[in-house]
């Protein structure tokens, strides 16, 4: 097929699909469960009738009645409304690291052998499962210099909580946790680095960026006394400009007695460059749902997996997971372990998709995987930079890692159009656009970040999507402001989600207000 | 890997050397190795990461996984009574159909428009939850049960302004540790026993340690024991007489046939929905759900995403979208309430679909039959001798607890012979509970015949009193 212009004519799945309860029709069914056995009703008759009568419920709960196709249809047109990375160039949803997820790690995922593990069987029974999580601790400790990881943390901002906590415990251990009460972060590190240590009662502290975008050196200076019990910090952070001091910051730190955390939820554009251990840093994590290729889910399950130096490793979250040379086995002795977590060993169907994804790499493969990723980042950085309204705010002229942050303020100054309008647009050509977390210290903010996953022809279809938008800002900014226009609905009105007397998270909700 | 004869890894397209050349040179630097110009020296790894040799094809990859898998021995393969926080329910094929869906699977956080079908689909997980609880407001799913419970005791400590909470001792002694480490330092936790003979509740504990400092009593029904508690009443009064809420964990699989805990005078209500249509994988299926009444102190404390239903610009369409997002952590990393990210919104989507397929009857019919499963089971093994059911005036839901004591053999043998019939015996809860001495959690559910249970009892016979140890 030849295209005349370089996007598509795309228009997104629209089933105008009604809620699922607008679908229901009585009497109709799903599923048909087990029945009970005629020789057990025999014995033990209704099985209600033992129960407390005040604990007995009286009217079946109103879910709704559909038989089986009538569900597959509804939530496979539901499915086919929402932008998997499968299907679209997924490089605008920047800090999320959308690579390819392989299908054969899905195939293992899904498989009898792992899926109808329960967690408390005896440790004899689950030796291959537990073996692929030994293994990936090993092949952490190698990309991170660390010495132990713990899958448990059920995603990056619980990872986070857990080194929370952890520095909380080993300054408990000091008898110093009463007078260390201060967390350091910076403005462009994940919000929950500054979030979870609030959770946990500490002060955070927010070092801002200085003109280079880099966390500010003497800001840090500043903030660290004997009150500080630790730093919580990205790099590359969300800019994707690596901060080459990085070590003065751990040094800066450790001095007055702090702990350092290294969030590497996303290491896509280091593996094998650089690692937590020449660094300095005590803790690190990565997100296996980010750079180690487990789907994201529409917002998990996901993983994140903690590693630590040899001296937190009495800190850990229990049990660990060890081999003593005949057979792996759960470690529950771990004298000041901060207990658990999450429940069990965590999410491990995302541990055995990031062990397969790296069997299939190797290190030379991993190593690639990060300078590809990089080499597209830059490729697009090039390329962005030539779209008239965009720019990358910070260290002009200088190559950056895995993302970048960029700005449409010149945009906005000259048209009106706000990264919002872009974003909304975008979807009109199947693209994804996020503009950052709060606050915007980037004003009119947009994230890219192109992993290693997408090809070269990929990348230039995404960059003209994104020139036509700003062709038509330029030209039409009233549509691009109306936008989306071939998307699965119109602009929503925003205004009834924040509003007490409208808000309607659930259909029952919904009905009684709309009533009103 | 041997970079001379360059292999172009099918997940890296832009591997192949002429594109590379290419893209350096729009770039305009003349190797990668320019583009790391800011990551100093001192802190370059020098080393090779010492890695397996990968296994390049995928039909290798294949070979080497289920080589590993294969040494596992699932419930599926032999008879398994596990439960205790990790259950083995039938789980409809639409279930894996739909979270297998690319779509879904490898969505993240788009937005209401090119999105849609997520916001939908966590909205109508949420609506269907919310009838299953008798409650006009729920979550997208947090990380499992733990940090469900955990939020709605900070959330009751952030809306009563109180730092001390009640907590049922009977509680899974997992749960209680993640709850633990996430309130601690801020909220104290405050233990309350069971009645030995009910292993209910025990309201007296309960009125003697409850105070105006109380922000919440939390209870979990059916208890992590098993048993139904029928005070649920009496025990939200007691803490609504001292400005505290009730909070109660419950197993949404059960509420075919119980009330839901809204219905005893429940605020916040929390558990997991693991039960509903997602697979065990050694654990890693768990999801944490929290819901309460739609009054503004409750919404505004969720730390959660929390989607909405609107409309759009044009008439008869229904939009999507974040209810309160400023609330969060996303839009405020300080003032935001706990934080938020990436936990588990695939078991949502799939939860959803599973009480689409149940509907009202399924639902009820399922709960029915567990529970008469159950007690069939309870019943045969209860006549085994040696064997003691405690609790055995209370009505139970689909796990109990079988009392070893009076055989002079410890769990541990018990299900070490049980295992060489190729049966998983109940969890061992001799170390959780040590006051209820060598005792073990059976767990029924649907999937358990009666020719199981049969085969379980008699083996369990043999072993006990036929010298099959």
């Amino acid at each position: 097929m030849q295209r005349k212009t370089k996007v598509r004519n795309f228009h997104q799945a629209k089933w105008d699909e009604p809620v699922i309860y607008e679908l229901s029709s009585k009497g109709e069914r799903g599923i048909l469960f087990p029945e009970i056995e005629k020789e057990i009703k025999e014995i033990v008759g209704n099985g209600i009738s033992k129960l407390p009568k005040n604990m007995i419920r009286k009217q079946p709960p109103n879910l709704p009645e559909l038989s089986q196709m009538q569900v597959l249809k509804h939530y496979l047109r539901i499915s086919q409304q929402t932008l998997g990375a499968d299907l679209n160039v997924d490089i605008g949803q920047g800090t999320c690291t959308m690579k390819y997820s392989p299908k054969i790690n899905e195939q293992f995922a899904t498989s009898p052998k792992f899926t109808e593990l329960h967690p408390s069987q005896d440790e004899s029974t689950v030796q291959g499962i537990l073996e692929i999580i030994y293994k990936l601790d090993l092949f952490l400790r190698e990309i991170s210099g660390l010495d132990k990881f713990t899958f448990q943390p059920g995603g990056g901002s619980q990872a986070i909580f857990a080194m929370v906590s952890i520095i909380h415990a080993y300054h408990e251990a000091n008898g110093e946790s009463e007078k260390r009460d201060e967390i350091i972060s910076t403005m462009f590190s994940h919000p929950s680095d500054a979030a979870a240590p609030n959770v946990k009662g500490y002060r955070v502290i927010n070092i801002y960026p200085n003109e280079d975008g880099l966390p500010d050196v003497e800001a840090l200076k500043t903030a660290v006394s004997d009150r500080t019990a630790g730093l919580l910090i990205t790099n590359p952070e969300d800019t994707g400009i690596f901060n080459p001091k990085i070590k003065e910051f751990t040094r800066i730190v450790h001095e007055v007695g702090g702990v350092c955390g290294y969030d590497q939820a996303n290491a896509n554009g280091i593996l094998g460059i650089t690692r937590a251990k020449e660094a300095d840093f005590d803790f690190c994590f990565f997100n296996l749902h980010k750079t180690f290729s487990s789907p994201h889910g529409c917002g998990g399950p996901a993983s994140g997996a903690l590693g630590v130096s040899k001296e937190f490793i009495q800190f850990l979250p229990v049990p660990l997971v060890e081999y003593d040379e005949t057979k792996y086995y759960l470690n529950y002795n771990i004298p000041r372990s901060i207990g658990k977590v999450r429940a069990f060993f965590g999410v491990v169907p995302a541990i055995l998709k990031a062990y397969s994804w790296i069997m299939s790499l190797g290190k030379d493969g991993l190593k690639e995987v990060s300078e590809i990723a990089v080499l597209n980042n830059n490729y697009l950085l090039k390329k962005i930079l030539e779209i008239r309204g965009a720019s990358a705010p910070y260290a002009k002229g200088r190559h950056r890692i895995e993302q970048v942050r960029y700005s449409w303020d010149e945009l906005y100054k000259e048209t009106g159009v706000t990264t919002e309008d872009i974003t909304c647009r975008m979807a009109d050509f199947g693209f994804h656009m996020w503009s950052s977390h709060h606050p915007f210290i980037v004003p009119q903010p947009f994230t890219l970040e192109p992993t290693e996953s997408y090809s070269k022809a990929e990348l230039d279809e995404y960059i003209a999507g994104l020139k036509k938008v700003v062709e038509e800002a330029y030209e039409k900014p009233d549509f691009v402001k109306s936008a989306p226009h071939r998307s699965v609905v119109h602009k929503i009105n925003h205004d009834p989600l924040d509003d007490p007397a409208r808000w309607a998270i659930t259909w029952r909700s919904y009905l009684k207000k709309s009533k009103k | 890997m041997d970079k001379k004869k360059t292999i172009i890894h099918p997940y890296i397209p832009n591997s192949v050397p002429e594109v590379k050349e290419k893209m350096l040179e729009e770039i305009g630097v003349k190797d990668i190795e320019t583009l790391y110009e800011d990551i100093p020296d001192d802190l370059r790894f020098k080393d090779e990461m010492n890695l397996p040799d990968p296994l390049l094809s995928e039909y290798a990859l294949k070979k080497h996984v289920e080589y590993i898998l294969s040494k596992n021995q699932t419930c599926q393969e032999n008879l398994s009574f596990l439960g205790g926080d990790c259950w083995q329910h039938y789980v409809p094929a639409i279930c894996d159909e739909i979270n297998q869906r690319s779509e879904f699977l490898t969505a993240y956080a788009g937005e209401p428009y090119e999105d849609h079908g997520r916001f939908q689909s966590l909205f109508e997980y949420a609506s269907m939850m919310g009838e299953l609880l008798d409650m006009d407001v729920v979550n997208v799913p947090t990380y499992d049960w733990g940090q469900a419970a955990s939020t709605s005791i900070r959330m009751a400590g952030r809306i009563t302004k109180r730092f001390e909470v009640l907590i049922a001792g009977s509680i899974s002694p997992d749960r209680l540790s993640i709850i633990r480490n996430y309130c601690s330092p801020t909220v104290e936790i405050k233990l309350i026993g069971y009645d030995k003979e009910t292993g209910k509740l025990d309201l007296k504990d309960l009125k003697s340690k409850i105070s105006t400092k109380t922000a919440a009593v939390y209870f979990e029904n059916p208890s992590y024991l098993g048993i139904i508690d029928d005070q649920g009443e009496t025990i939200s009064d007691i803490a609504h007489k001292y400005g505290a809420l009730s909070l109660v964990g419950v197993d949404p699989i059960s509420l075919g046939i119980l009330i839901p805990p809204s219905n005893y005078g429940a605020d916040i209500v929390c558990g997991d929905i693991q039960a509903l249509g997602i697979h065990m994988q050694f654990g890693g299926g768990q999801a944490g759900f929290i819901a309460t009444r739609d009054e503004e102190r409750f919404v505004m404390e969720y730390p959660s995403r929390l989607f909405g239903i609107t409309t759009t610009i044009v008439e008869g369409e229904h939009g999507f979208g974040d209810v309160t997002y400023d609330r969060t952590s996303f839009h405020d990393r300080i003032e935001g309430k706990e934080f938020i990210g990436t936990a588990t919104a695939l078991w949502g989507i799939t939860a959803g679909v599973y009480l689409a397929l149940a509907g009202p009857q399924g639902i009820q019919e399922l709960g029915q039959v567990i529970v008469q499963k159950s007690q069939y089971a309870l019943k045969k093994l209860s006549e085994i001798k040696g064997v003691r059911i405690p609790f055995l005036q209370s009505s139970h839901f689909k796990e109990f607890i079988v009392d070893f004591n009076d055989t002079g053999k410890n769990v541990d043998n018990i299900n070490k012979a049980l295992l060489r019939k190729g049966i998983f015996g109940g969890k061992n809860i001799s170390r959780e509970f040590p006051e209820l001495g060598n005792c073990s959690a059976y767990c029924i559910t649907e999937v358990h015949s009666k020719e199981d249970i049969d085969r379980l009892v008699q083996t369990l016979d043999e072993i006990l009193n036929q010298g099959g140890i």
